[in-house]
Order: structure tokens, then sequence, then C-alpha cells
């Protein structure tokens, strides 16, 4: 077992503030753009981008949700034990917003697939966005593509890839860890 | 996490406390998606489940259609009557059959105590126990819980009180059975030709006067006289248990605190609960026929991940 350390607390900050910049870039004041982390590891990714957004456009009545998508999953039945949901809090309806969902690390694609499912359950947006933190490329197994992206790795399958923040009680990095 | 520790839910004596919390957790999440405007997930979209209805039910039977329909199951419903067992088939023999048309879990109501036992024993789907005859209804016993948690906050330490047909009741069975696990105290009332003899050995107590009972309560549950389990006169006249057990305005009032009133249904109004009671705004009946479906997909949702696909 190897660890390597891809992103410090200072390059994630300044990869933070650049995602940032580029969302208020295509969204303006987000008068009609709602953000919406997916639960559970996308989450702290979404705050920290959510109060940039807040800084950046003064907007401080931006739209933000936190969406899970434990029952749209498929992979339901083929482990060994049952999936455990988490909580959704999305008070608003998505119909004919532009909505950027967030998360922290892409890879097969699958979670965000069942998020897109879930998030049909709260209406049919104008358009939907995906921001990741990290983009595993190459491990695809849909067709779905971040359209931001905070640093793009090329690992392998058996590779883990470990998002640790502040909030949890650690130092803000991220490690990919490699079996040998 | 680990899923429940068993993989039938034949009743609450099965069940472990942190079976019980992992059911009320995930409830919070199906509560959450019965009240949005699209209250349907794909959970269970490859999962069949039959109903099999040996006893008259409302509110059960359509709570549990509801909870598989929410889920995205495929559902067959069957009842006794109208059904090969008429023509003298075994329950092995009925379940068996519905079982060969790739069934994958089996919910049943039966008049026999220890129907869903037997029958889980004896065929290979899961099993989950409806009610069967005097003896448990773990389900109602779950969203009797869960509403008095979401009502007070919690369980532990709380003064529960259950009121009637002791002797008859699976609601008053499963509900102490579960009700103790959670940490309540439980205390049963009604005509002592009601009250099961050893029923302190459930970790019950008894209390014979009514408005002493409500005194010491937080949560009094009301049930029915289940006269279609009685063999013979228990009490002179329903008259006369309703003026000694049923909960009207006037003893409500006379206790000077508010408590949380419950019935698991049907009601007989003016029997053991009056209507201006049962409607009043103290009683949380209605609550608990909501909770009751988000309640059961819990259940199935935790108990479908040991189906093998």
């Amino acid at each position: 077992m190897q660890r390597r350390q891809i992103l410090d607390a200072h390059k994630l900050s300044i990869i933070l503030q650049r995602l940032a910049l580029e969302i208020a870039e295509n969204h303006g004041h987000f008068q009609n753009t709602a953000i919406i982390g997916l639960q559970p590891r996308g989450i702290i990714v979404a705050r920290r981008l959510y109060q940039k957004l807040k800084e950046i456009t003064g907007n401080e009545n931006i739209k933000f949700g936190e969406l899970d998508s434990t029952f749209y999953r498929d992979d339901f039945r083929r482990g060994s034990s049952p999936l455990v949901p988490n909580s959704i809090k999305l008070d608003f309806i998505v119909e004919d917003k532009k909505v950027i969902l967030i998360d922290d690390v892409l890879y097969t694609g699958r979670s965000v697939r069942s998020a897109l499912n879930a998030l049909a359950d709260f209406g049919r947006p104008l358009k939907t966005e995906l921001l990741v933190l990290i983009d595993r490329v190459h491990n695809r197994e849909l067709p779905i593509e971040p359209n931001y992206v905070g640093e793009k790795i090329d690992t392998r399958a058996h590779d883990k890839v470990e998002v640790l923040w502040k909030e949890n009680g650690a130092k803000d990095e991220v490690w990919i860890i490699t079996k040998n | 996490m680990e899923g429940l520790s068993t993989r039938h839910l034949l009743g609450i004596k099965d069940l472990k406390e942190q079976d019980i919390q992992l059911i009320f957790e995930t409830s919070d999440n199906f509560k959450q998606i019965i009240n949005r405007s699209i209250k349907k997930v794909p959970s269970l979209r490859d999962v069949t489940i039959a109903n099999i209805f040996f006893e008259n039910s409302t509110r059960t039977r359509i709570s549990f259609e509801l909870a598989e329909k929410r889920l995205s199951a495929d559902i067959v419903n069957f009842s006794a009557s109208s059904s090969s067992v008429s023509k003298g088939e075994t329950l092995i023999d009925t379940v068996n059959n519905i079982l060969a048309m790739k069934v994958d879990m089996v919910v049943m109501r039966h008049p026999a105590p220890g129907a869903c036992i037997f029958l889980a024993k004896n065929v290979k789907s899961q099993i989950i126990n409806a009610g069967d005859g005097t003896h448990e209804h773990p389900t109602q016993a779950l969203l009797d819980a869960y509403s008095i948690r979401e009502k007070l906050g919690g369980l532990a330490g709380k003064k529960i009180l259950i009121v009637g047909d002791i002797l008859h009741s699976r609601v008053a069975l499963s509900n102490i059975l579960c009700l103790k696990k959670l940490g309540a105290e439980v205390k049963v009332c009604g005509p002592p030709t009601l009250i099961p003899k050893f029923i302190s050995t459930l970790g019950a107590t008894v209390e014979y006067d009514l408005k002493k009972a409500l005194a010491w309560c937080d949560v009094a549950n009301m049930l029915r006289i289940q006269h279609e389990r009685q063999d013979f006169k228990y009490f002179p006249s329903l008259r006369e248990y309703s003026m000694q057990y049923g909960l009207t305005l006037d003893v409500l009032k006379a206790i000077g605190k508010e408590i949380v009133i419950m019935h698991p249904g049907p009601i007989n109004r003016g029997v053991e609960i009056t209507s201006e009671v049962a409607d009043s705004g103290q009683a949380i009946i209605l609550e608990q026929v909501e909770n009751g479906v988000a309640v059961r997909m819990a259940v199935l949702y935790l108990l479908a991940a040991q189906v093998e696909s």
C-alpha cells in the first residue's frame, strides 16, 4: 500500500477559488442557478464553493441544496449490506432553473447517473451541469463528463482517492492510495 | 453500516435495539420522500412482493401496498376468500405456488398465531408478518414507536399506557416488546378479564383504574375490543366497558395534563374513545397512519437488501 499526496491545503484552496470564479463567469449573479451538493461526500465541496460564490457575487440568496441518491443507485442488492441513505435538503423545485451538481470525485459516473435521476423527481431543470473536484479520467463506465474540473488524475481501477477536509477534523488534502 | 440482523420480520421479539433504530433512521428518509410531489423511488424495481391476507384488513393492507408501490416493487395481492384455500389447499402449498411464479418477498396476515414463523421455516422466501392472530403485529408496533419518537423526541424513559383488550391484541404484545427494547416504561389497563395473567413477565405493569393510569402516562394507546377473537363474554356489556375504560373528554380534562392519544384503528367511536377525543389536537391517529407507510417502506427496503439477485 502506497500513499501519495496529490493536493495540499494551499493548492486545494487555489483550485476551489478558480472553480468558484469559473462558475461565476458562466452564471453571473445566480438569479436562476442553484448549487446542489451530492451526498455524502460532495457536500463539503459544495458548501465551500457556496460560501465563495456568495462573496464573489454579493448575492446572499443563492439557492443551495443537498441531494441524496441512495434510492436511485443501480448497485442496491448487489453488495453485502443495504445502502444507507443520507438526508435530502432541497427546499425548492428545480423546474426551469440551471443546476450545478457538485461532487468530490468523479470515477465510474454511476453515482452521478443516480443523482440525475433523483434530481428529476424535483422538476425539470433548464440545464444541469456537473462540477467535480477530482476527475479520475479513463475510469468511466457511463457516458458522463464534468463541465468543471478541479484536478484531473490518471488512476488504476483498484486505486483509491481520499479527499480530507478540515470540517471532518483532518487537514485539507487529497491523497491517492495505491495497492501494490 | 450493517443491515438488519434478521432475514424476516416475524415479530418484534427477534429484533435488536439497533435494528429498530436503523428502521427509524431509514423511515426518516422515506417520510421525506412520501411528502414531496413525486413520492416514488426506484429502489425495489426488480423485487416482486406478494401480499397474502387471510384476514380482513384496510389500513395495513393499503399501507403495505402503497409502501411497495412507492419503492417501485411489483406486487400481487391475494385474499383468502377469493382463493384456492377454500378448496382445501394447505398454507405451504399456497405460498410455494405463489413463489414458483418468482416472488421474492411475502407479506402475510393470518388468524393463527405463529403462522408466519411456520411459513418462514418451510418456504424459501422472506416473510413479513402483517399480523398473526393474537401473537404479533410488528410493523404496527414500529410505526407506533416511531410516531411517539417523532412527537416526544425519543422513547427512553417515556411512560406509555396501553388500554383495552390486551388479552386478544397482537398490537399490545408487539408494542410492549418494542417499547421495552427502546427503554420506555409500559403500563397496561383494562378489565381484569382482558389482562393476561403473566403480563408482568414482559416488563409491563398493570393498573385497573383508567383515571390513575392516565394520570401516570405521557402517551395513551387506546385499543379496540377484539370481538372477533373473544370466545365468551369477558365483561357484562359494551356500555359498562365504555363507562369504565372509554376515553372521554371529561376524563381527559380531569387528569390535568396534556397527553398524547393514539389508536391503531379501526376505531369504535363511543366505545374505547369518543369522537371528541379521537378528533382532538392531542390525538395523533392520522399521523400514525402516515408514518405507517414510511416505516413499512423502511422495513421492505432493509429486508430487500437480503433478497438474492
